[in-house]
């Protein structure tokens, strides 16, 4: 039985040398753990952190976009996805390399500020209202989104606001103001959740809200809520992307923040985003100058 | 015979395969003191927990008061009443010592003044008046084992079933409640059946024995029968001494 | 660090309306939650913990499970139960109260039983026998020994209160975190760390702790008032 076994444990051996040669012997160094390939040159891959907002990151497409910048620059970019109001601060830490957010008044403030540097306009994609089919607040037939505001408020029809101070948060009370009518009452509902569980809450309540058009297409199958309203000037949504300002923080990755802000720039990343569709249509405008 | 108390018939109690008690007969008389004598091990406990109706035999009967048949552990609250056990290690309620003597009392629905009056004469008995209001929690070993005797006394049982009662006692406290027992069962007939591994306790207290070994009853008699002239060698070698155990 | 608890401190100091009504929301929510569960937990324990070990054996290892059970997981539950097209979607329980206390009445249950069943099973078996023998009927025999492992219980319902008060899954996911109807402490602390706020959120977590801190209190007062009016 010993003898056995030990013959067994010879065979295994050969087995597992052999195969470990054949790995070797192959494309690319990765098995090189005997040193064969000791000498050859593969640059550690640099590491970049991208902070960027949830609703940027459930759409899917920086899943599609990095890739190509990760091939090109030998770079990993870790992308963390955070409330608008959160990320911005994770970058003013100094806590993150480089922001892609959707909220250009307040990135240019920070600009401004000195917390971010080389900002520049990426894309743009756009809200739509959504509500229920019958549409009880006739918001179909509205001329604007002005008059879109007006007629839930005055139906008295449930709106879902994110109210998570979030970007999407931030351009639904601009078009409140737009509208000049109070988003006051118990048809206004604050609920402080992201786009994800505000669009299954309008659906449950059969209230409308306003949302992107990327979450809410990833979603429409499994909800009842129809886009009423869509197309005004005033819901188009910039996206902008820059780098924290390495004055402040010595020890971030600037160079690897502007290489990403160029790539975005770039024709070839600008045709990449046009070219993202995963429900049929293109979901980002680029718009980079 | 006249008299019995409890009749047992082919009593068996095992687990599985492994009989750990196993009766054929045995009778107890009312008004005696019966001592269950014989090494660890050999079934006493579990013979009195069945009595007690603690656990259920897997065959036989006991035969109660010459005509309560009981073989199952359905509910007979009536005849659970008749009699009641104090255990090796006394287990007190987290109440003061009042309450735990009156409890049993209080399960009977008596009269507030009639529990009183009970209680505070049990409590005079086992000398522990002073301390009626404490938390039973804060008494001493041989403290709780009295209050767990006055809890059974108060309630004037026709049998009272003992699991090695004074095993873990001092001897001072081991007296009074030899003591105790004795008076019970002179003064009000009170039936005595008294587990122990004590020889010279079931000599002092018993008016007839019963040994087991190994799970098997070997005899049962008369006290002094048993003890000085016993039938079974096995006994034989219990009573001189000559087992280890 | 430090200094954002300092900070912390200084938010605590001038607390608003809006903070205090997500305080007695929070308190409402998992009170009720923990008073149910504690109703339908303590029996069902005391029951489970006087039964033969063997006899219960799956039912305690599935108590136990659920014990563990995830908080999402938990509310996910609830949500397909009381949403529209849901068994009790008539009703329109979801995004109120009622969603969240029926949420975390779920999570408390499981702590309630198992913690209960432990407490009795520890001290139940000598105290059964004993009143046994001392001839007391059954629901007297339960009583008794509810009072004899109170301890334990008590243990039992600050766990359960501990563990749905400091979850925000369930509550989240059944509740909406609507502004003035639905936003409990927790839900607000993460809201509030998305937004960025991290010392607001930081002030929160504090009241939290207070709170709990509070109902501990309150609870180990009862239960030592109870012992010594022990007639």
């Amino acid at each position: 039985m010993k003898r056995f076994l030990s013959i067994l444990m010879v065979f295994l051996m050969l087995v597992t040398f052999a195969t470990g040669c054949g790995t070797t012997d192959g494309d690319n160094g990765d098995a090189g753990d005997n040193g064969d390939n000791g000498d050859a040159v593969v640059e550690e891959p640099g590491r970049l952190i991208l902070v960027t907002t949830t609703s940027t990151y459930d759409s899917g497409l920086l899943d599609y976009l990095l890739p190509f910048f990760e091939e090109e620059h030998n770079y990993e970019v870790d992308v963390v996805s955070l409330g608008t109001g959160a990320a911005l601060e994770q970058g003013q830490n100094g806590d993150a390399d480089v922001a892609l957010v959707h909220a250009k008044a307040t990135e240019l403030e920070m600009v401004e500020a000195g917390h971010f540097v080389d900002r520049i306009d990426v894309m743009y994609n756009d809200f739509v209202v959504v509500g229920p089919a019958e549409d009880p607040a006739g918001v179909k037939e509205s001329a604007d989104i002005k008059e879109a505001f007006a007629k839930i408020a005055e139906s008295g029809s449930e709106f879902i606001s994110r109210g998570d101070d979030s970007g999407t948060h931030k351009k639904e009370l601009e078009l409140w103001t737009l509208s000049e009518v109070a988003n006051e009452g118990d048809w206004y509902v604050n609920a402080g959740v992201g786009m994800g569980d505000t669009l299954v809450m309008a659906d449950e309540k059969l209230g409308y809200t306003l949302t992107d058009r990327a979450t809410y297409l990833s979603m429409a199958e499994t909800l009842e809520l129809e886009i009423v309203f869509e197309g005004d000037e005033s819901l188009f949504n910039q996206y902008g992307i820059m780098a924290v300002n390495p004055e402040n923080w010595p020890d971030v990755n600037y160079d690897g923040a502007k290489l990403l802000i160029e790539f975005m720039g770039s024709e070839e990343g600008q045709n990449l985003i046009s070219e993202f569709k995963p429900y049929g249509d293109t979901l980002f405008f680029p718009n980079a100058e | 015979m006249m008299n019995e108390i409890l009749k047992i018939k082919g009593l068996k109690k095992s687990y599985g395969k492994r009989t750990v008690l196993s009766v054929k007969e045995l009778s107890i008389e009312k008004g005696s003191v019966m001592a269950i004598i014989g090494p660890s091990g050999a079934g006493k406990s579990t013979l009195l927990r069945i009595i007690n109706r603690l656990e259920t035999p897997s065959a036989g009967e006991i035969v109660y008061f010459g005509d309560t048949k009981l073989t199952d552990q359905s509910g007979n609250i009536e005849l659970q009443r008749k009699m009641t056990m104090v255990f090796q290690k006394p287990t007190l309620l987290d109440r003061s010592v009042y309450d735990n003597i009156a409890f049993g009392l209080k399960a009977r629905k008596f009269e507030k003044v009639e529990i009183e009056k009970r209680v505070i004469s049990a409590l005079q008995t086992i000398g522990l008046l002073e301390l009626k209001d404490q938390k039973a929690r804060t008494l001493s070993g041989g403290e709780a084992q009295r209050v767990a005797f006055a809890r059974a006394l108060v309630l004037d049982p026709e049998i009272i079933l003992l699991d090695e009662p004074t095993a873990n006692l001092d001897p001072a406290n081991v007296g009074m409640l030899e003591a105790l027992i004795r008076k019970i069962n002179l003064e009000k007939g009170t039936t005595v059946v008294i587990v122990t591994h004590n020889l010279l306790q079931a000599k002092r207290l018993a008016t007839h024995v019963a040994f087991f070994y190994d799970g098997n009853l070997l005899e049962y008699g008369d006290m002094h029968r048993v003890l000085d002239d016993p039938i079974k060698d096995k006994t034989r070698d219990f009573v001189e001494g000559r087992m280890i155990y | 660090m430090l200094l954002e608890f300092w900070d912390a401190i200084k938010l605590l100091s001038n607390l608003d309306s809006g903070l205090a009504e997500i305080v007695l929301l929070t308190i409402y929510v998992s009170g009720s939650a923990v008073l149910l569960a504690a109703l339908l937990g303590i029996p069902a324990g005391t029951w489970l913990g006087m039964q033969k070990q063997g006899k219960v054996k799956g039912l305690t290892r599935l108590v136990y499970t659920l014990m563990g059970l995830p908080p999402v997981v938990g509310g996910l539950i609830i949500y397909l139960l009381i949403r529209r097209q849901g068994l009790l979607g008539t009703f329109g329980f979801l995004y109120t109260p009622t969603a969240m206390i029926m949420a975390q009445f779920l999570l408390a249950t499981p702590i309630v039983i198992g913690m209960t069943s432990v407490a009795v099973r520890s001290k139940g078996k000598n105290i059964h026998e004993t009143l046994v023998s001392l001839g007391a009927r059954k629901g007297l025999i339960l009583r008794s020994i509810i009072w004899e492992a109170r301890y334990g219980i008590l243990g039992a319902v600050i766990a359960g209160f501990g563990r749905v008060v400091a979850e925000v899954g369930a509550v989240m996911m059944v509740g909406g975190n609507i502004e003035g109807k639905t936003r409990v402490m927790t839900t607000t602390i993460v809201l509030e760390t998305r937004k960025g706020n991290f010392d607001f959120a930081l002030a929160l977590g504090l009241i939290l702790l207070i709170v709990s801190f509070i109902f501990n209190v309150i609870l180990y007062q009862i239960q030592q008032g109870g012992a010594s009016d022990d007639e």
